[in-house]
């Protein structure tokens, strides 16, 4: 899952042949090549996502071995749930890590919206629709603050946005210190974010079928536009195989999720979230934009980007969802609470949320990543988290295993970077 | 066969706060043509590059570009007169492709959707049509050799089509082997008559590519000879400030009739 589709890695340099002679190529040559660039991926240090996915297996199966609950459908489904906050949370870090920056503040932003819904809803009556749009607006425009602090007064991010993390933490405390804990209407809007499921089996087939044939249905159009315009393309086989993996998944997905009680509604908003943000990074002029200057500011300057705004933008984006990720958890809660808001200022939720980013192969260093990442890593976290919470693992130690992770993702990153290097190196030498 | 000068400085000069950068300084630079600009440290080089890439403009002094005066005020004016700067540390975004890099800040969309089949395409003619030999367009720059990056840098400076280009040292990281495909690359664009200034301390690059050179020292012009004809002594000394009488060495009288 890189950035800029394949990466064909030919055997030395040679000149780029032209269209005439690719036409020609085989499927065997097809086949060559994406091997060469298999080999070559994984040379340069990129962590493909068979890695992580091999790691969840381990996970799921050292869980199920100590608690035979784990992998019921009701727990799994949980999980599918629960791993939606923190999931979009960390789908706003990874816009932020793109353009090699960091947002601490995402933890207390959450519980910022999470209060400001609540005191707007519950305690002035203003209705829900409205309470919704508004605190996500207070995220968006937090982040524009951020932004705009460290891309017009250069002021690192990490400042600004660890300022933030406390400014807003006190804010969410000052807003529920009158009222102490708010619950919020189990029947409503925010809290049917979460309680939400899809009975019917149909739904969750019909979402599965739905995105297996989108993504089949994009790669055969992609590969015979490429192939009309003379240009190397994946094999029809490879199309096919990675079209199997994906319905295999899918529907393993949604059959065990209709043994429980169907679709949630939160995990069907957080698989559109990762597609609509994923087709405008790798798709769109815009997302271009954010991967350059991950990869290199002074040239994104140079090319015409305005470095200021992309800066900017990518705050509000992580803010803004910040704020949905806050109505997700306080929907799951069903509250807004003094007491979370203090655990938001703990950074629990920000650290599960880099977390996610990083395991799933987000890089800290910039312009390497996607938010699909996200889905794995949330998985990862939020299946130690279960695990541990079913195994009735005190808080203590859930930290320290928590922080482990993290530890171990980013350097596990950090070892990548420094493959890549090597390889850029070796390779730098003349041809 | 003479052209008109398609850029030409008069009198451009600089200060850096206690520093006078630039003194005076002229330069002309015709189409179908590269000129090298020589000199030591500090002798004003990069500033002239900057200067006419709109970086940092002059304090005075007048900029013609093709018979007319105009103001470089910003790297964007430089752009929309057709000027194309590479400058040495070659300013790539490493983790994007090499289709991704030659588009970077100008790619080719429909509604806002990259077309990339389309790029690509294109991306792979450029390549072919300069003769660029990389593994292929779609490697990022990260993985290329230093000789590759440089050529990738360069062909992306010349999809605008640009009258203008100025590179700066750009064989200061090269092997040689290297060098000598990027000389055929220069050499190549030259002869679609591109202007070409080149900033180089070397002065086997200067005699191997460059068909006219000036030399700067101190930020004021020291000569400026042409390359057929005068030796590598003759152009050190201008760099070192052994001859200090630049109008001596003027190359062509035709020079001299610039107004």
């Amino acid at each position: 899952m890189t950035g800029d589709g394949p990466h064909h890695d030919g055997p030395g340099a040679r000149p780029v042949t032209a269209g005439r002679e690719q036409r020609g190529r085989g499927w065997q040559e097809n086949l060559r090549g994406y091997a060469l660039e298999v080999r070559g991926s994984v040379r340069e240090g990129e962590r493909g996502p068979v890695l992580v996915i091999a790691g969840l297996i381990v996970i799921w199966c050292v869980f199920q071995a100590l608690d035979d609950k784990f992998l019921s459908p009701r727990n799994l489904s949980n999980i599918g749930v629960d791993i939606v906050g923190t999931g979009l949370v960390a789908v706003g870090i990874v816009f932020v890590l793109l353009i090699r920056e960091i947002d601490l503040s995402v933890g207390s932003v959450s519980g910022l919206a999470g209060a400001a819904f609540a005191v707007l809803n519950v305690n002035q009556g203003v209705p829900e629709w409205l309470a919704v749009i508004v605190a996500v607006a207070v995220g968006t425009a937090v982040g524009a603050f951020h932004g705009a602090f460290h891309a017009w007064l250069g002021v690192p991010a990490f400042v600004v946005t660890l300022a933030g993390l406390l400014i807003w933490n006190g804010l969410t405390l000052y807003l529920l210190g009158a009222s102490g804990t708010i619950n919020i209407d189990e029947e409503g809007l925010v809290a049917s974010l979460t309680s939400r499921h899809f009975g019917a089996d149909a739904v969750a087939y019909a979402v599965a079928a739905l995105g297996t044939a989108g993504y089949l249905l994009a790669a055969r159009r992609r590969r015979g536009r490429h192939r009309a315009a003379g240009m190397p393309y994946r094999p029809q086989g490879e199309i096919w195989l990675r079209t199997a993996l994906l319905a295999v998944a899918a529907f393993a997905a949604a059959y065990t999720l209709n043994r429980f009680q169907g679709l949630p509604l939160a995990l069907l908003i957080f698989l559109v979230v990762l597609v609509v943000s994923d087709y405008v990074l790798r798709r769109t002029r815009y997302g271009r934009r954010v991967y350059a200057l991950g990869g290199g500011v002074e040239a994104a300057r140079r090319a015409g980007i305005g470095v200021e705004r992309v800066r900017v933008a990518m705050f509000m984006v992580s803010g803004t969802l910040a704020a949905v990720g806050g109505l997700f958890v306080a929907s799951g809660l069903t509250s807004a609470s003094p007491t979370t808001a203090r655990a938001a200022g703990s950074g629990m939720l920000l650290i599960n949320a880099i977390a996610a980013a990083v395991i799933g192969g987000t890089s800290l260093f910039g312009g390497r990543g996607s938010p699909w990442s996200v889905l794995l890593g949330v998985l990862v976290i939020q299946s130690i988290a279960s695990g541990m919470a079913l195994l009735g693992v005190q808080d203590a130690v859930q930290f320290m295993i928590t922080g482990g992770v993290l530890l171990a993702a980013v350097a596990a990153d950090a070892l990548s970077r420094r493959a890549a290097a090597r390889s850029g190196r070796s390779r730098a030498t003349p041809t | 066969m003479i052209h008109p000068p398609v850029l030409a400085l008069r009198g451009i000069s600089k200060r850096f706060g206690g520093v006078q950068a630039l003194v005076d300084v002229d330069l002309k630079l015709r189409a179908g043509e590269v000129v090298a600009l020589a000199g030591d440290n500090g002798a004003g080089k990069s500033t002239l590059v900057k200067v006419v890439s709109g970086v940092s403009p002059a304090d005075r002094g007048v900029i013609e570009w093709e018979g007319r005066p105009v103001q470089i005020k910003r790297p964007h004016d430089a752009h929309s007169l057709g000027i194309a700067t590479v400058y040495q540390d070659l300013a790539m975004c490493d983790n994007l492709d090499v289709v991704g890099n030659l588009f970077l800040g100008r790619e080719i969309d429909r509604v806002g959707i990259l077309d990339e089949v389309e790029m690509e395409r294109r991306a792979r003619d450029l390549m072919r049509t300069l003769s660029i030999r990389i593994p292929d367009v779609r490697v990022p720059v990260a993985a290329l050799s230093a000789g590759q990056r440089q050529a990738v840098a360069i062909s992306r400076s010349l999809m605008a089509a640009p009258k203008v280009l100025l590179l700066d040292e750009p064989t200061a990281a090269l092997g040689v082997e290297q060098t000598s495909h990027l000389f055929d690359l220069i050499e190549e664009v030259r002869d679609r008559g591109m202007a070409i200034i080149l900033i180089s301390h070397n002065m086997g690059d200067i005699k191997a590519v460059a068909d006219r050179v000036a030399v700067l020292r101190l930020g004021r012009n020291n000569g400026l000879f042409d390359v057929s004809t005068v030796t590598q002594e003759q152009i050190i000394s201008a760099v070192t400030g052994a001859a200090d009488n630049a109008v001596a060495h003027r190359a062509r009288p035709d020079e001299e009739a610039w107004p």
